[in-house]
């Protein structure tokens, strides 16, 4: 009486677009990726530049970056900046020293994680060297001065006049790639 | 189900005791310009929808009693009218452009963390707050005062009703200079929390891993109280955050003194307690700081927060130093407190943790130990 | 696919009896049936684990549960309420109504139907089940934000398998009503003659499939970030815990429309009978439902302003968020249209209706103001929201539930219900719902945090008279079972119209509907086409 063919065909149609929208739910993964990078969001600073050489750029303008850092959980360590703060002329690279150390008995792997704040100047704030996203092993009681290349692009929008790199190190478990 | 009886009828008996309390009908106009052009948004907002409500719920009513069957009116058969459609369509339009307009000036405004004087991070961890004073190198914990943490127990007996700022106070509270932008960072150490303290006129999220940025500048001197705001475990509604604004100089005392006071505090490590002293002092720590999961009586929760009363760890003699390296460092969920106590603090809650709810081991831990096991001299 | 089957290959004589009938059945009235009855018992067990919430919160200090204890109540009441009692009962009434509506036998693919029905009751005695386990039930809120949700106990993967279970029941019910709609109309009724109830149906269905599976695989991640050592959450390999919020939220606001759409259909049902005047702007009112459906994949962040998005992207979802308000109010003013200058009475189901239509307009009035970015800065995670939502899905979604079956109770039984009782079910309804849930505004404006197992005596009075509001509001819902099954026993019969104004198909079968209805499909004249 009704047209077999057309509801099996509707059916199956739906059951895939339906798998289509788990796939979508996946793709949203890399898709939110690209729109962090876009947009700044949440401050992840990807942008990850070639040891360009010093460049000597000149300007009247000082942007103060504020150096930050966080262990998180239960890692057993401890991470400060060397220095607070640093003034900085937008265009050209800047080293900021980390100093990490291990207060456990037993030697604790850790990575560590960059967020910038506000979100806005995570768009223009680039590194040539980072210690972050890669395992760090530190041996009991071990201490380690990490270093940061970096330089905030000359076209920083002009109501941002101070900006706060942030490291959070994380434990890694055994297991985590 | 006496009990149960017995908790409605004291119930019944405080209804009249909270009627006196304060009858706090509206969003609270704050202590910052931004916190007060957001209320009057606010009312603005308010004022169009009670507008638009008195207006359409009354056409409504109008209707609902003129246009009744009982009333002998015929209906009508219009279904439609292009004009009428189209003329409300545009006026919600246009009404809500003239609260869009305001929303984006303000919105923009408070996206601008320039030029501040101060940056304050506060750190969410389970279940306290961690503020780090960015510019002067201190630190400080902030977690639920004991007396609320006491009254708050299941079943304690206690009336909240006679708790000054029950469940808004903190044992150390952040001090704050006023008519001084302060850039409030936020993040966390576990899981997500959500710093607001309502007269600043703004919540955000605390992310592990990531950092947010606002601020504030706070015009009048007072003690102004919050909440963390998302949901973050078994003590989500117990981490206040309590902030007093000062003049700027009596902030510069403040952060003097607390230097100062953390200073004396570091060097605890040659006290020595008798185990009386250890004990009074562990319980104090272990109220504030453990009780949450572990409980009163140190029995934890089945499957959450392990028990201490009678645990391996908590009695054995080869277990001491795991012990007091376990509060140090932390392990899993529970957090680290190597940070935040002492050598002196550490070594009264092991002692008391050792010698509690039956585990009676006798074991005295003195701060030395604690030194020691925290620089891996043992 | 094996699962289509034509309904006229089963034997009409007989109804198969006991057990059988409902275990096997793939007839729609009784899967109605069976979805309806699940709705109402799990309606239950949500709502006793409202009960106490509001006796944990009657009076300050904590009296009754452990705040672990408290959390996973708030977690698990919201998702009995939302994917046990409201969706189903919608998917129930569909599953009784579109075909009669539509003039076709059955749904176009029973057995999936009968299927998607038996998953549900094994889904939600696995999330139950869950409290009873070590470390307790979820209890990192309905929203399951890691790294929170990560913390569960024994409980995390029984949790994830239930949504999956839910997830997978809801699309194929929502496959079987587009495939349905789609296929099995009688000659006649094209698309824009189809009773708007149905249409709200098509369109909730499309918003189904669409949205569940983004959260079917955003809780499979959380699932493998926990066991397998995937970072898509965390935070620590290179993850981002916000990212599912996202993928939540994508899932989680049409999720919203997928709770009120069919409230609207139901009330445009409703009201044209009870005014005895035809529905106004009917074409309005499919488009205004198919923008508000496209418009909430375009808002989804507004739960988030607080995560600290870009001041750009605030901007865009505050804009989208407050142009849902148009399509919305045209909706309103619509009903408002359809009835003026008709010839009304006032019957359990247009009374329901009425008070939908008011008290989830001042739900749309706060779900307004919470879209004003900075507003919400205050706001976010309040009471205030939990006022808002509960207005737009109790006093909202629930009465307009409410509101059909009183309506279409006789057409099941084939008796009218006690109307006296009826009535008094809805004014106790309405009074007690209002006590509970308006205080809490005030709640949430003075600055009390949602999801909180104990606060401030400042928050004291207008917490005790919320809950002496739920309790009243509890136990007035025993009335109405009480009412329902004294239609189902007996009563004055009804009849095949049995509502005076009454338009539709369903009213020209008799009542009780027979067990099989339109085997041939039915003729269509003009009037028939009316709504």
């Amino acid at each position: 009486m009704f047209d077999k063919k057309k509801i099996k065909k509707t059916t199956l149609s739906l059951f895939f677009f339906t798998v289509v929208m788990f796939g979508f739910g996946y793709a949203l993964v890399p898709l939110y990726d690209v729109f962090c990078k876009l947009t700044g969001i949440n401050g992840k600073t990807q942008r990850v530049v070639e040891n360009v050489n010093q460049k000597q750029y000149s300007s009247d303008r000082w942007v103060k970056v504020r150096f930050d850092a966080n262990i998180n959980g239960d890692l057993p360590w401890t991470l400060k900046p060397k220095e607070r703060n640093m003034q900085v002329q937008p265009g050209n690279f800047y080293e900021a020293t980390y100093i990490v150390h291990n207060k456990y008995f037993e030697d604790v792997v850790g990575q560590a994680i960059p967020s910038v704040s506000p979100s806005v100047a995570s768009l223009y704030f680039m590194k040539s060297e980072c210690f972050c996203f890669v395992n760090q092993l530190l041996k009991a009681g071990e201490t380690k001065e990490m270093l940061v290349r970096f330089e905030v692009d000359k076209d920083l929008p002009d109501g941002v006049d101070d900006i706060t790199l942030s490291y959070t190190f994380f434990r890694t478990l055994p297991g985590d790639s | 189900m006496k009990p149960i009886l017995k908790k409605i009828i004291a119930a019944l008996t405080l209804l009249p005791l909270s009627a006196a309390a304060d009858w706090n009908l509206n969003l609270r106009q704050g202590a910052t310009s931004i916190s007060n052009e957001i209320y009057d948004l606010h009312m603005l907002s308010l004022w169009i929808v009670t507008v638009i409500g008195i207006v359409v719920f009354g056409i409504m009513f109008w209707s609902i009693f003129h246009h009744r069957k009982s009333k002998g009116v015929k209906p009508a058969t219009f279904s439609h009218s292009t004009t009428v459609e189209v003329i409300w369509t545009i006026i919600p339009l246009a009404i809500i452009i003239s609260l869009a307009i305001p929303a984006t000036t303000l919105l923009i405004k408070m996206h601008d963390t320039s030029e501040a004087q101060i940056t304050l991070k506060a750190t969410g961890y389970q279940w306290k707050w961690k503020y780090d004073y960015l510019d002067e190198d201190l630190t400080i914990f902030s977690a639920l005062d004991a007396e609320s943490s006491e009254v708050s127990q299941l079943d304690s007996g206690l009336n909240p009703m006679e708790t000054e700022n029950y469940l808004l106070n903190v044992d150390n509270p952040i001090v704050l200079p006023i008519n001084t932008k302060i850039r409030i960072l936020t993040t966390a150490n576990d899981v997500i929390h959500a710093w607001w303290v309502p007269d600043l006129g703004w919540k955000r999220d605390a992310i592990p891993g990531f950092i947010n940025d606002n601020w504030a500048i706070i015009e009048k001197a007072g003690v102004y109280r919050g909440q963390c705001t998302e949901i973050c475990g078994k003590g989500h509604g117990y981490m206040p955050i309590v902030v007093n604004a000062v003049p700027m100089d009596e902030y510069k005392m403040w952060v003097a003194d607390m230097k100062a006071e953390q200073e004396a505090k570091k060097n605890t490590s040659d006290m020595v307690l008798t185990m009386q002293e250890l004990m009074t002092k562990g319980e104090t720590v272990y109220k504030a700081q453990c009780l949450m999961c572990h409980q009163a009586n140190g029995q934890g929760l089945k499957g959450a927060f392990p028990a201490l009363a009678g645990s391996p760890l908590a009695t054995e003699p080869a277990k001491r130093l795991g012990h007091i390296l376990q509060i140090i460092y932390g392990k899993g969920i529970m957090p680290a407190y190597g940070e935040q106590l002492s050598d002196v603090e550490i070594a009264a809650v092991t002692t008391y943790e050792r010698n509690a709810w039956g585990n009676d081991t006798g074991d005295i831990v003195q701060a030395k130990e604690v030194a020691e096991a925290r620089s891996n001299k043992l | 696919m094996s699962t289509v089957t034509q309904a006229n290959d089963h034997d009409h004589d007989h109804k198969p009896t006991g057990l059988k009938r409902w275990f096997f059945s793939t007839n729609h009235k009784d899967i109605g049936t069976l979805y309806l009855i699940f709705a109402l018992t799990m309606f239950f067990v949500g709502g006793s684990m409202a009960m106490i919430i509001r006796a944990e919160l009657f009076q300050p200090g904590l009296q009754f549960v452990d705040p672990q204890f408290y959390n996973s109540m708030v977690t698990v009441h919201a998702l009995i309420m939302i994917f046990g009692a409201v969706m189903p009962a919608g998917v129930g009434l569909a599953n009784w109504m579109i075909p009669l509506m539509i003039g076709a036998p059955d749904m176009a693919l029973p057995r999936m139907n009968n299927m998607s029905f038996w998953i549900l009751p094994f889904a939600f005695a696995l999330l139950i089940s869950t409290l009873f386990m070590e470390g307790g039930g979820p209890a990192g809120g309905w929203t399951m934000y890691p790294p929170l949700v990560l913390q569960t106990g024994a409980a995390f993967p029984f949790l994830i398998l239930a949504i999956h279970f839910l997830g997978i029941s809801s699309i194929m019910g929502a496959i079987n009503i587009i495939v349905t709609v789609f296929n099995m109309r009688a000659p006649g009724m094209t698309l824009m003659k189809m009773p708007l109830f149905v249409w709200t149906w098509v369109i909730t269905s499309f918003l189904l499939v669409a949205s569940l599976p983004v959260l079917a695989g955003g809780v499979t991640m959380l699932l493998t970030d926990k066991y397998f050592g995937t970072s898509f959450f965390n935070a620590a390999g290179g993850g981002d815990p916000v990212l599912f919020q996202h993928i939540f939220w994508f899932f989680g606001h049409p999720e919203v429309y997928i709770l009120a759409l069919p409230a609207f259909g139901i009330v445009s049902q409703i009201i044209p009978a009870f005014a005895r005047k035809p529905l106004f702007g009917y074409a309005s009112m499919v488009y205004a439902t198919a923008s508000i459906a496209i418009l909430s994949f375009f808002v989804w962040a507004h739960h988030m302003f607080t995560v600290g998005l870009p001041v750009k992207g605030e901007l865009f979802f505050m804009y989208a968020t407050m142009l849902i308000a148009v399509p919305t109010g045209v909706k309103v003013f619509n009903w408002m249209a359809t009835m003026w200058k008709g010839a009304m009475t006032f019957e359990t189901p247009m009374l329901f209706s009425i008070a939908f239509v008011i008290l989830f307009t001042i739900g749309g009035f706060s779900g307004l103001m919470l879209g004003i970015t900075p507003v919400d800065f205050q706001y976010h995670d309040t009471y205030f929201v939990v006022a808002h939502f509960h207005y737009v899905l109790l006093t909202g979604a629930v009465f307009s539930l409410m509101a059909a079956v009183y309506y279409w109770l006789p057409k099941w039984t084939g008796h009218m219900y006690d109307e006296k009782l009826g009535k008094i079910h809805f004014w106790l309804s309405t009074i007690t719902a209002n006590v509970l849930f308006f205080p809490q505004h005030f709640l949430g404006l003075a600055g009390m945090p949602r999801r909180i197992p104990d606060y401030n005596i400042q928050f004291a009075d207008f917490n005790m008279i919320s809950s002496i509001g739920g309790f009243a509001y509890g136990l007035t819902q025993l009335l109405f079972v009480y009412i329902v099954i004294k239609c189902a026993l007996g009563g004055k019969k009804a009849k095949a119209l049995s509502w005076e104004g009454a338009k539709g198909l369903e009213w020209s079968v008799p009542s009780p509907a027979p067990h099989h209805t339109f085997e041939t499909p039915p003729r269509l004249t003009k009037a028939m086409l009316e709504h």
